[in-house]
């Protein structure tokens, strides 16, 4: 079953020159283990099309239940020099959170159970 | 040796609230106040102030703050830590001695202030010798913008903050200081830690990143069931609660606002973060991935477990240079096709643009309501959307460009598309862009000075 990150973690970006990072936090440690699986950098390079024009890259934080995702050359420029409404890459968290992920039957049952 | 010392964040910026210290100090029971005043390019705003008006060059704000809560702080032994002093640390820690006379706290406040960031005087010396300054983003040398650097600092660490409070300083005041530096300082004064205890330096290096941002660490900006967080109009600003072995609770003064819970923990500690395994500060490298949390009560999550490596042999440099100029320019389009509106008028606009020959490096063109901050990802917008806000970006070396395109937005209103509106600013203005250049430079080249004033 597909469904929508945001139903299974919450998240905060920021910036770091015209690199957007974007750490992605399971809302459970047990849902950990599906955000390893589902949300790769490659997925996320392909979800960010048109946004982020150079490399992503993947950090798994276990102990936190999170993963950390740098999108290098997304921001403009960054800092002074972009243009973006968004130079500092604020709302690149909720835009990840727009992905859709595969659930198995099972994981979907515990999500709404 | 105290068994436990709390440090206060009472800003998260410059501009941050203008009453959060304030409330850390009357708020309940702290022993440090941390202020963190320094983003990546407000040294160069400091280095224009100064090169116009002497006595100027650092945080300003601070001062009428000190007014108003030195005299608590001296009553009840609170120490400030402040990276107050921008590129004028000594002309700041002045303003405050003259405050603190003026209080009647003459010969009861010692001061100390802690230079030697400042590498604007030697930078081409440094060169010279072939230290390079490469951009750590581009691999750039420093020498391809030479004639345009405004200002350059090297980030100094704890130890030089240690070393004043060692000294007895009650306020210390530096300038280009890490912002983990004021938190972590003060862990180290009290306690003793050595210089190469890296777990521990580790330890207050995450507490530093945890209240560095004020309220962003107790229910600011806090995307976890953000309807419930209560009463953000009074949010509490985080407090750390040190202990000697390098264990830490983060809470904040009861009866405030927000909240600190292990999600908004949690969403404080990856926000702007690089490679978790190293967390590098003049410090130490502390490492993300050993943090371990868990609940202590109501508003308190006790953060152990946290493992750090040596120091690097660099410390980070910020330099600041002029990097051309832009403006950005926006109208209002509403219903009916309001989008399509906004579209239409933003090809009549580049039409003009392009008749006119102007050269720029960069147009960007956004719409506010319909993918300004997610970009295709929004899908298309509801064709009904009640109204859509064009925003155009221009940005070039040529200030004159940038000059004639702000001559072109408000011209739209009677020669482009109808129903629009949204011009009352008047036209944009044209922003000298300074940019930011990280660089690397061997620690044995920075020498940090450290002394203490009595007031």
């Amino acid at each position: 079953m597909k469904v929508q990150l945001t139903k299974v973690a919450h998240a905060r970006s920021g910036d770091k020159g015209d690199t957007a990072n974007v750490g992605l936090i399971a809302f459970k440690d047990e849902l950990y283990p599906i955000l390893v699986r589902e949300v790769t950098a490659e997925r996320v390079k392909q979800h960010f099309k048109g946004i982020c024009h150079g490399a992503v890259e993947r950090f798994e934080l276990p102990n936190l239940g999170a993963l950390n995702f740098l999108l290098h050359e997304s921001l403009g420029g960054g800092g002074t020099l972009s243009l973006m409404t968004d130079a500092q890459g604020k709302t690149f968290s909720t835009a990840l959170l727009r992905m859709e992920i595969e659930l198995t039957d099972q994981e979907a049952a515990d999500l709404n159970g | 040796m105290k068994q436990k010392i709390r440090i206060a964040a009472g800003q998260g910026f410059w501009g941050d609230l203008p009453d959060a210290p304030v409330r850390q100090v009357e708020g309940g029971p702290i022993d440090y106040l941390m202020l963190d005043y320094l983003a990546e390019v407000t040294m160069s705003i400091m280095q224009k102030q100064k090169a116009r008006d002497p006595n100027a060059g650092y945080a300003k704000d601070f001062v009428p703050l000190m007014r108003r809560i030195l005299p608590a702080c001296v009553e009840r032994g609170i120490k400030v830590t402040a990276n107050a002093g921008g590129v004028n640390v000594r002309g700041c820690a002045d303003a405050v001695i003259q405050v603190a006379r003026e209080l009647g706290l003459a010969g009861k406040v010692r001061i100390g202030i802690v230079t030697g960031d400042d590498i604007m005087s030697p930078l081409d010396e440094l060169l010279s010798r072939g230290i390079e300054l490469r951009n750590m983003d581009t691999g750039e040398p420093l020498a391809t913008v030479r004639d345009k650097i405004q200002s350059a600092n090297a980030y100094l660490g704890a130890a030089p903050i240690v070393d004043a409070l060692n000294q007895g300083a009650q306020i210390v005041i530096t300038g280009r200081a890490t912002d983990t530096g004021l938190t972590l300082a003060p862990m180290i004064h009290e306690f003793g830690w050595s210089d190469r205890d890296w777990n521990r330096l580790a330890a207050g290096t995450i507490a530093g990143h945890i209240i560095e941002c004020g309220a962003q660490a107790s229910g600011g900006n806090c995307q976890y069931e953000w309807r419930s967080i209560p009463n953000l109009a009074d949010v509490g600003f985080p407090i750390v609660e040190a202990s000697p072995d390098g264990t830490f609770v983060v809470t904040k003064h009861e009866r405030t606002g927000g909240w600190i819970i292990i999600p908004s923990i949690k969403e404080q500690l990856v926000y702007e973060m690089g490679d978790p395994h190293e967390y590098i500060t003049p410090d130490c490298v502390a490492d993300f991935t050993t943090i371990q949390l868990e609940y202590e009560g109501r508003d308190r999550v006790r953060v152990f477990g946290i493992e750090g490596r040596p120091a690097t042999e660099f410390l980070k440099v910020s330099i600041s240079y002029s990097a051309g100029f832009k403006a950005v320019g926006t109208l209002v389009y509403s219903w009916p096709d309001a989008y399509d509106k906004a579209q239409a008028a933003d090809r009549i606009l580049r039409q003009r643009l392009e008749r006119l020959g102007l050269q720029f490096e960069q147009v960007l063109t956004e719409f506010v309501g319909v993918s300004a901050t997610h970009g295709p990802l929004a899908g298309p917008p509801d064709p009904d959307i009640p109204e859509v806000q064009l925003r155009v970006g221009v940005r070039g070396q040529d200030r004159s460009a940038i000059e004639r395109f702000t001559k072109e937005i408000a011209p739209l209103i009677l020669t482009g598309p109808p129903a629009v509106t949204g011009f009352a600013g008047g036209r944009p203005k044209v922003e000298e862009i300074v940019a930011y250049w990280p660089a690397l430079i061997p620690k044995e080249e920075i020498t940090p000075l450290v002394e203490v004033l009595q007031a």
